[in-house]
């Protein structure tokens, strides 16, 4: 057996090794509540002496950062349920449908999945710009709720495809028809599953770049990622207004992991795993 | 339309009910799928499509594409900023793929076993919970906070390193082109760990605890036991992991568009960053093209490897069952 001389050592490695994965948030926090004067006389590793909100409430107003939360929210709550709804039909049709040449719609979906963005991004910017949709939210909601349910069609078409095939004999010899076993049967007992998707796009599509950077132009229409990202490429900032971006770009996310948390965790499993 | 269809379909649902069952037609669901496709054609084929087509031609973004037949990709095969691009994708995979599989095997297997067995699965979890902090954030805001971490002059690194008597160690992170890239990479290193970490600890629980319990009866030391048993039995998530991360790694675009800019002098070029340039900055819509469809070919031969790996250890581990 382990001594506990010998247990600890491993321990306080781990430990140190989640300390220093934790540390850049907590010298943004630190540096994010100090002024402007105090950070030039003590420097980036000094404890703050204060709370000093007035740099992030600068930031705030200048980059209209309420607005650019709202499209974030908007965007990526849209993308999040448009692309669990087209999910859903397309691994009812495969999983439990099971339509002819399933595996090669599967094998579509999945490659979809893998397609790098920068092969689709010029010509979906031609299209929406002779569509009318150029720097619309709308076009950037499209996209990815196709995108999302890539990945989502084939999670869910293997899940479906363990689905108890009796509890839906029983319904259709209870009269039910496809529509009704699909809203009232499958979809409540896919709850965990759909949870979690529903988590992972919002998620994922909160933290897209490169198509929210090159579809949204005006200052109205961005997302946090796509706002955060400009700023820092133009080299305009000052330590205290980046380290007030980086905070605020920094909160939205740990509030998502501290309340998806176990969902997050769960999902990952689920997903790497067939 | 959800509402109205179902609406109907309840109403049918009711007129059919208690009369014999209708012979099923498996293809009726096929209906099901319509919408997916139809969304998939427009928004993934299509552009693929037409991305593909202007890769042939040499086209300025306005008026009508020129053909060019494969003058474009015999141009690719000249340009030295192409081929280091490539090059610089192999160092990300490196940091995405590579690093963080070796560190996140032995993190997880410390954690689910030491941490877990000894101090208890909350600890363990809380611990696993700061691994994975960086997966949920943003790569914009990751690439802030680095950016000013690893700043010349008044940067926390730099500062850190004077504050502990190694000033000559101080470095221009980001903006040395010797160093840039490998400073790139440990930040990839920091954004990637917590994915191969939390599905591997989900795998170790599959791990019949047995076996363990066997080895140590035997004497197998802690080495033994990882190399033994947990490496062959967490196969099948190693597979998903290289391959998702290294697929992940030549997607590379954020991370570099906010630390470097591809910078500086192109030492941190990569394929994704210079399709982009290629497209908005140069608006060589053709050649960027180009780029786009060699990585693409590059991603989807890998993804292939990676799910034929897949299936194939699958196919072996039922052959043992049967």
């Amino acid at each position: 057996m382990t001594t506990a001389v010998r247990r600890y050592p491993v321990l306080v490695a781990l430990v140190i090794a989640a300390l220093f994965m934790v540390l850049p948030f907590l010298i943004v926090t630190m540096n994010a509540v100090k002024s402007p004067a105090e950070y030039s006389a003590n420097g980036p590793l000094s404890l703050p002496d204060g709370l000093y909100l007035d740099g992030l409430k600068d930031f705030w107003e200048r980059v209209d950062f309420g607005q650019k939360l709202l499209n974030s929210v908007l965007v990526s709550g849209a993308v999040a349920a448009l692309a669990v709804v087209l999910s859903v039909l397309n691994a009812y049709a495969i999983g439990i449908g099971r339509i002819k040449g399933r595996t090669w719609v599967l094998a579509f979906f999945v490659l979809a999945n893998v397609l790098p963005q920068e092969a689709l991004v010029y010509p979906i910017y031609y299209l929406s710009k002779e569509a009318g949709l150029y720097d619309t939210r709308l076009s950037v909601i499209i996209v990815f709720t196709v995108i999302q349910a890539a990945f989502g069609t084939y999670l869910l078409s293997a899940v479906l495809g363990q689905f108890p095939r009796e509890i839906i004999e029983a319904a259709r010899i209870d009269g039910a028809n496809k529509w009704q076993v699909l809203w009232r049967i499958v979809v409540p007992v896919s709850r965990p599953t759909i949870g979690v998707l529903l988590v992972f796009f919002f998620i994922w599509t909160w933290n897209e770049f490169l198509l929210p950077l090159v579809m949204l132009i005006s200052n109205d229409n961005q997302t946090v990622s796509v706002a955060l990202g400009v700023l820092q490429g133009q080299r305009l900032m000052d330590a205290t207004m980046t380290n007030a971006a980086a905070l605020l770009g920094v909160l939205p996310a740990i509030v998502f992991f501290l309340v998806f948390q176990r969902t997050l965790t769960r999902g990952i499993a689920v997903g790497a795993v067939k | 339309m959800t509402v109205t269809a179902e609406r109907e379909a309840r109403a049918v649902g009711k007129h059919h009910h208690g009369s014999p069952r209708r012979p099923r037609t498996r293809d009726s669901y096929a209906l099901f799928l319509l919408p997916g496709v139809l969304a998939f054609l427009l928004v993934i084929v299509v552009p693929f499509a037409m991305n593909t087509g202007v890769s042939f031609t040499d086209w300025q973004g306005v008026g009508t594409p020129d053909w060019s037949g494969l003058a474009n990709y015999r141009e690719l095969l000249d340009d030295s900023e192409f081929w280091a691009s490539f090059r610089h994708s192999l160092f990300m995979v490196v940091a995405m793929a590579a690093v963080p599989t070796v560190i996140g095997l032995v993190l997880a297997a410390a954690l689910f076993d030491f941490v877990g067995k000894h101090f208890g699965s909350r600890t363990a979890a809380v611990l696993r919970a700061c691994f994975y902090l960086p997966q949920v954030l943003p790569i914009a805001v990751a690439g802030i906070v680095w950016s000013w971490i690893l700043a010349p002059d008044n940067g926390s690194l730099n500062e850190l390193l004077q504050a502990v008597g190694l000033g000559s160690w101080q470095q221009d992170w980001l903006g040395d082109p010797d160093i840039a890239l490998y400073s790139v990479m440990g930040v990839m290193v920091w954004v990637q760990i917590g994915f191969p970490l939390v599905v591997f600890m989900a795998g170790l629980q599959r791990v019949d605890p047995q076996l363990y319990e066997a080895a140590e009866l035997d004497g197998a030391g802690w080495w033994r036991r990882f190399w033994h048993i947990t490496l062959p039995q967490i196969r099948p998530e190693i597979h998903v992991v290289l391959t998702w991360c290294t697929i992940a790694a030549l997607k590379v675009f954020g991370a570099v568009y906010v630390l470097t800019k591809g910078g500086p002098g192109g030492a941190t070029n990569v394929p994704s960053y210079f399709s982009f340039t290629t497209f908005f900055e140069k608006t060589q819509v053709g050649y960027g093209a180009a780029i786009s469809t060699v990585l693409t070919v590059i991603i989807l031969l890998l993804a292939l490897v990676g799910l034929r790996l897949q299936t194939r250890a699958e196919d072996a581990e039922e052959g043992l069952r049967t």
